[in-house]
């Protein structure tokens, strides 16, 4: 007899912060708060991300069954009528699904939705290629008018949530499952297209979004023990990109390190490559990801390892770079 | 124009004369014809096919407020089949939404009115469309904040019938009866006609309001050039905080009202009329009891040659 896969559930949002706050929780106090916040779901108004709203605020959830394009441009129409709507989507459904609605009924029109794309990169990966979703900083990236965030822990969502909530256009999320372990101590102060600082260094910088900085933190940990100082910087706003952080590292410590959880066609590293190449910072870059193929299909934790992004596969990467003339 | 000062509410079913709304909705296509001479290229045949309708909706059936197109309790009006935004701009302006004169820069390099709705540019454009498909779904978002808000306005979405080939119509038209939305009105411009060929013949649609009945909603056909049969249409609706949505399946013709557009409607989807025959046109044909029963002169332009 094997043993049953634990790999996934509906659990994202369900982890405690500081507080005693979760992702859910925070966002059914901002409703409590405000009776202009809206929640939209395809059949998701159930998960721990939208159910304790839903438990206080049930006239105001939306559940439009398994019609993920419908949620998106029912949340415009909503959008367009005074009200903020917070729509909960699955990582590989929204940006790849509806990137159309995304383009055409939220950015075009400068509409307040914030797009809660959780269980992103190879969080469903066990499930197939289907629930892989690796392209979604590409999409949303090419989309006008469109700001995109990546939380890493359950503080940095809250900042992310809070922060962005007035923000007059559209807001995508790529959340990871929502419960990653706590990174930040406190809730960060996080500012508008600005990259948030968790490790100085002088010797390489790693740029690392969602699931991957935690990785990457751990690498910069392990390499200070050999006396390799690693600057680390947690790209929470993937559009607007923090240029000014990417030139200061290509500067400061020439060496750069990008690592996603995403198809490394398309991604941070593509953007952090053009920043580079425009302003003609001579910088070295290495771009670690997901290949530009079809994915292995596994727990995710071995697909991690398989693709070496794990403390260890970066220390190398790094490695690798240091030697780089 | 409709001799009405700025905030003026006009209440819903205005006892505007059938006749009136008649002439208006020929009014209408002239110029629309002005308008794409202007700009040299426009939608003139799918236009023309919701003329009528059009004019109902703007001149009798929606409550609205004369210069103010930001009034919370408006009705909504969303055009589904955004090609047809040509028709909306004379409308608009009437109604004091923006000055008369944006109207000559129609199509123009970064002028507000453009071939498709935009309601970043355009005051009185409720919705952005383009992409078919999407806007019976914002409907029903609007339709869902009146409920929250209280508010008994209606949301008006007009279709294209090739864009009920659309599947996320259908989401829409199921999750509409499942939220009770009384207070949302699909009118499907049944003109028969897609790029490819009939639209049924492309992909059968048959029969529409059946389709719609079987989805929770209360569904019947029209004659869309009727202007008797869309005021009764219009001003029977239910009451907004009724629980199930209507759809008003209206029987068109594509490029109706022009006599070439008419025989080859594909043709004039998307057109110039040409200084030739823009100068034989318009022509209008006097007579009494045209077919839909009117009593005053019927619009209509001839093809100048061959």
């Amino acid at each position: 007899m094997g043993e049953a896969v634990d790999v996934f559930s509906f659990t994202a949002g369900e982890a405690e912060v500081d507080g005693g706050e979760s992702i859910g929780a925070a966002l059914a106090k901002l409703g409590d708060e405000r009776p202009d916040i809206v929640v939209v779901a395809p059949d998701l108004s159930g998960a721990p991300i939208a159910a304790i709203f839903a438990a206080r605020h049930p006239e105001r959830v939306f559940d439009c069954g398994i019609a993920e394009c419908n949620a998106m441009s029912v949340a415009a129409g909503l959008a367009a009528s005074g009200y903020i709507p917070f729509v909960l989507q699955m990582g590989a459904f929204s940006a790849l699904k509806c990137a159309e609605q995304i383009r055409t009924d939220m950015a075009y029109t400068q509409l307040p939705v914030r797009i809660l794309s959780a269980w992103s990169g190879l969080t469903m990966a066990y499930f197939g290629t289907s629930h892989h979703a690796v392209e979604d900083i590409a999409i949303t990236r090419a989309i006008a008018g469109l700001t995109v965030v990546a939380p890493s822990d359950p503080h940095s969502a809250l900042a992310l949530l809070r922060s962005t909530l007035d923000h007059p256009g559209p807001v995508f999320f790529r959340i990871a499952s929502g419960d990653e372990p706590r990174l930040y101590k406190g809730i960060p102060s996080v500012a508008r297209g600005q990259f948030l600082r968790l490790h100085e260094g002088r010797d390489a910088t790693i740029i690392a979004t969602g699931l991957a900085i935690h990785w990457a933190f751990a690498a910069a940990s392990m390499l200070e023990g050999e006396g390799i100082q690693i600057g680390v910087l947690d790209a929470v706003y993937l559009k607007p990109l923090d240029e000014a952080a990417i030139l200061e590292a290509a500067w400061e410590t020439g060496r750069i390190l990008t690592v996603e959880e995403h198809n490394v066609a398309g991604g941070l590293g593509t953007a952090v490559a053009d920043v580079l190449a425009r302003n003609g910072a001579g910088a070295k870059l290495s771009v670690h990801g997901l290949p530009d193929e079809h994915l292995l299909v596994a727990r995710p934790a071995e697909l991690h390892a398989h693709y070496g992004l794990t403390p260890e596969g970066i220390v190398e990467k790094i490695r690798t770079l240091l030697e780089a003339r | 124009m409709n001799g009405l000062h700025l905030n003026d509410v006009l209440d819903r079913n205005r006892p505007a004369e059938p006749e009136a709304l008649r002439r208006g909705a020929e009014e209408l296509r002239l110029a629309i014809i002005d308008l794409i001479d202007g700009a040299g290229l426009g939608h003139y045949s799918s236009t023309f096919s919701i003329a009528e309708l059009l004019t109902v909706l703007y001149r009798r059936t929606m409550r609205l407020k004369q210069g103010d197109p930001a009034w919370p309790d408006r009705d909504r009006f969303l055009l589904g089949k955004g090609h047809a935004a040509v028709g909306l701009w004379p409308l608009l302006a009437e109604l004091d939404y923006f000055p008369a004169d944006w109207l000559s820069d129609f199509g123009k390099l970064g002028a507000p009115l453009t071939d498709h709705p935009n309601m970043r540019t355009t005051p009185g454009v409720d919705f952005s469309s383009g992409s078919l498909g999407h806007n019976l779904s914002v409907g029903i978002g609007m339709a869902l904040a009146a409920r929250l808000q209280k508010r008994d306005y209606r949301t008006f979405v007009i279709l294209g019938d090739g864009e009920l080939h659309e599947g996320q119509v259908w989401e829409a038209a199921m999750a509409a009866s499942h939220f009770k939305l009384g207070n949302l009105v699909a009118i499907v411009d049944a003109n028969g006609s897609c790029a490819t060929g009939s639209t049924s013949s492309v992909m059968n649609i048959e029969p529409v309001a059946g389709r719609f009945a079987a989805f929770g909603w209360a569904a019947s056909d029209i004659d869309g050039h009727d202007i008797a049969a869309i005021i009764k249409a219009f001003d029977t609706l239910p009451d907004p905080g009724m629980s199930v949505p209507t759809c008003i399946v209206a029987r068109t013709l594509k490029g109706k009202g022009v006599s070439f557009m008419e025989e080859t409607p594909r043709k004039w989807h998307l057109g110039f009329l040409g200084s030739e025959d823009r100068a034989r046109a318009p022509r209008r044909k006097s007579g009494k009891g045209s077919e839909h029963g009117g009593s005053g002169r019927r619009f209509f332009i001839h093809r100048g040659r061959g």
